[in-house]
């Protein structure tokens, strides 16, 4: 297989075009296929202000971008670094009152992504009334049922509409389709988000050439760009192809603890990506 | 065979809470529910009862998903999950769930992570299973600080879920809804309910005398041992060997 002719070094430093100040970033669950890779030159860019939107959750990718002053604003169901712990930048930020968090609940973000994906403008689920999730929440309404003889309290959920969606899956091919396999809600991320820049493992020739792979497929449609990053999810692990690397993470929530451990680390993260990846810090 | 340990007791009484499930979902970094889930579809097999199915976040092999992370949801939405279990870092004699913080939100002094799916499955799944093995005062308040999900809901909500047991390190508790409430079904071996007051910040009722929380059967146990140690070894391969370690030294604390 011979290499695309822009190099991956190239190709990252290029997905600065993406990022800009004050979009909304949709960013996956630790075990979903978070793009580490695009971390760095989304540091690089220089860009600040993101409304980030975990799906469901956030972890590390979060909590950096978060310890490095970047988000405005937060909408997750959780944030943490599993079995590594608490997200140290995530709970200082929420301790100093830095930055705004919408706390949810993950089904609702599903769902407000899927209204996305449906072009509606919200969508309805169960649950939630009587707990301070909703009260807190004054983007959220709670109708009666209209199709209930009976009184029946449900909550409306906006859709969820972000700029741009980031995540990093296992192949990718030459028409820009993407192999999400069975971890959907990849797909719904990038139905519902503007654009989409995500990186894969390893570049094949043509994902609809077998149906195998033709059916976990994300076409190029919904995908703005394919960058080929070996290893783009670490230190977290990429399902099916490799295991995450616990103490990395372990070390990164016992330096992130406070903003002088947080920044040396930051500092070593950048020159590591740009030694191995070539990219500018 | 040496006795059940204090864990073994707690998966056993997990497996008996489950009695009956079909479906039964255990959420990510819950070993002792994940090896109560595994020991009642084992059982089931034994008992030639319908058979259990199993959907561990986080493992490969007992997880048969394949629609994201929404798909756990949407089954529970429809009714096909018959139980799950959620902790808290703080749970209240009405049997509400705080899984955010201690303290005025959103700046208090102490951030958990988040309500994950809790404001939702609280509502949908019959059969909530609330377990914390550290039982102090400290997570069973008077009253949450943050409600991440209710133990019940006036008439007129959608509820056809909501917890039905509280296991803990020291014992096992009954909810009722119509209270709401909880009563101290047992006591584990080796603990009291003076202690069981005096480490939980709500009242609740009980009988005078509660009786001791049962050991599991040295069928069960032996079950335990074998099969669904095995099986736990996959997810939680940590877990699973201080749990045989256990075994083979005193079989208890």
């Amino acid at each position: 297989m011979s290499r695309p002719p822009p190099s991956t070094r190239d190709q990252l430093a290029q997905a600065a075009t993406f990022f800009q100040s004050g979009m909304s970033l949709a960013l996956p669950v630790d075990y979903a296929g978070v793009s580490m890779a695009l971390t760095w030159p989304l540091l690089a860019s220089g860009t600040k202000d993101f409304d980030l939107v975990c799906v469901p959750t956030g972890g590390l990718q979060a909590d950096i971008l978060i310890g490095a002053g970047r988000v405005r604003s937060i909408e997750t169901s959780a944030m943490t670094l599993g079995e590594a712990g608490g997200a140290p930048c995530f709970n200082r930020a929420v301790r100093e009152g830095s930055i705004v968090i919408r706390d949810a609940t993950c089904p609702a973000i599903h769902a407000g992504l899927q209204a996305a994906q449906r072009g509606a403008p919200f969508t309805a689920m169960r649950g939630l009334l009587g707990t301070d999730v909703l009260a807190q929440r004054n983007d959220w309404r709670v109708i009666d049922n209209p199709f209930s003889d009976a009184p029946d309290p449900v909550v409306l959920i906006p859709a969820i509409r972000p700029d741009l969606a980031l995540f990093h899956c296992p192949l990718g091919d030459r028409q820009g389709n993407v192999w999400i396999g069975r971890r959907r809600e990849l797909a719904t991320m990038a139905y519902a988000a503007r654009r989409s820049l995500v990186t894969v493992e390893r570049l094949v020739d043509d994902l609809f050439a077998t149906e195998e792979t033709a059916a976990g497929t994300l076409p190029a449609l919904y995908v703005d760009q394919v960058i080929e990053v070996p290893q783009g999810a670490r230190p977290y692990g990429l399902w099916g192809v490799y295991g995450g690397d616990l103490p990395a993470l372990k070390r990164y929530a016992a330096e992130a603890r406070t903003p002088e451990g947080f920044a040396a680390w930051l500092e070593e993260a950048q020159a590591e990506a740009a030694g191995i990846r070539g990219g500018a810090p | 065979m040496t006795e059940a340990s204090k864990r073994e007791i707690m998966i056993a009484t997990i497996a008996e809470l489950l009695r009956g499930v079909r479906h039964v979902a255990v959420g990510a970094a819950s070993p002792i529910p994940a090896a109560g889930a595994m020991l009642r579809r084992a059982l089931a097999e034994e008992e030639a009862t319908p058979p259990v199915r199993l959907s561990i976040l986080g493992s490969v092999a007992h997880n048969f998903f394949t629609n994201g992370s929404v798909e756990l949801f949407d089954c529970a939405g429809q009714g096909r999950i018959d139980a799950f279990f959620l902790s808290g870092g703080q749970i209240d004699g009405q049997g509400n769930v705080n899984l955010v913080g201690v303290g005025d939100y959103p700046n208090g002094k102490v951030r958990w992570p988040g309500s994950f799916g809790s404001s939702y499955l609280y509502f949908v799944v019959p059969r909530v299973i609330l377990f914390r093995e550290e039982h102090s005062p400290r997570i069973f308040v008077e009253k949450v600080d943050f409600i991440s999900a209710p133990g019940a809901s006036p008439e007129g909500v959608y509820r056809p879920g909501g917890p039905s047991a509280l296991l803990t390190g020291l014992g096992l508790f009954d909810f009722e809804s119509s209270r709401p409430g909880f009563t101290l079904r047992s006591v584990h071996p080796g603990h009291s309910l003076e202690e069981i007051r005096a480490a939980t910040g709500f009242s609740f009722a009980h009988e005078p005398q509660p009786p001791l929380t049962q050991a599991p059967t040295p069928e069960t146990l032996a079950l335990l041992r074998g099969r669904v140690l095995d099986e736990l070894a996959e997810t939680y391969p940590g877990f699973a060997a201080e749990l045989a370690a256990e075994i083979t030294t005193t079989g208890g604390d």
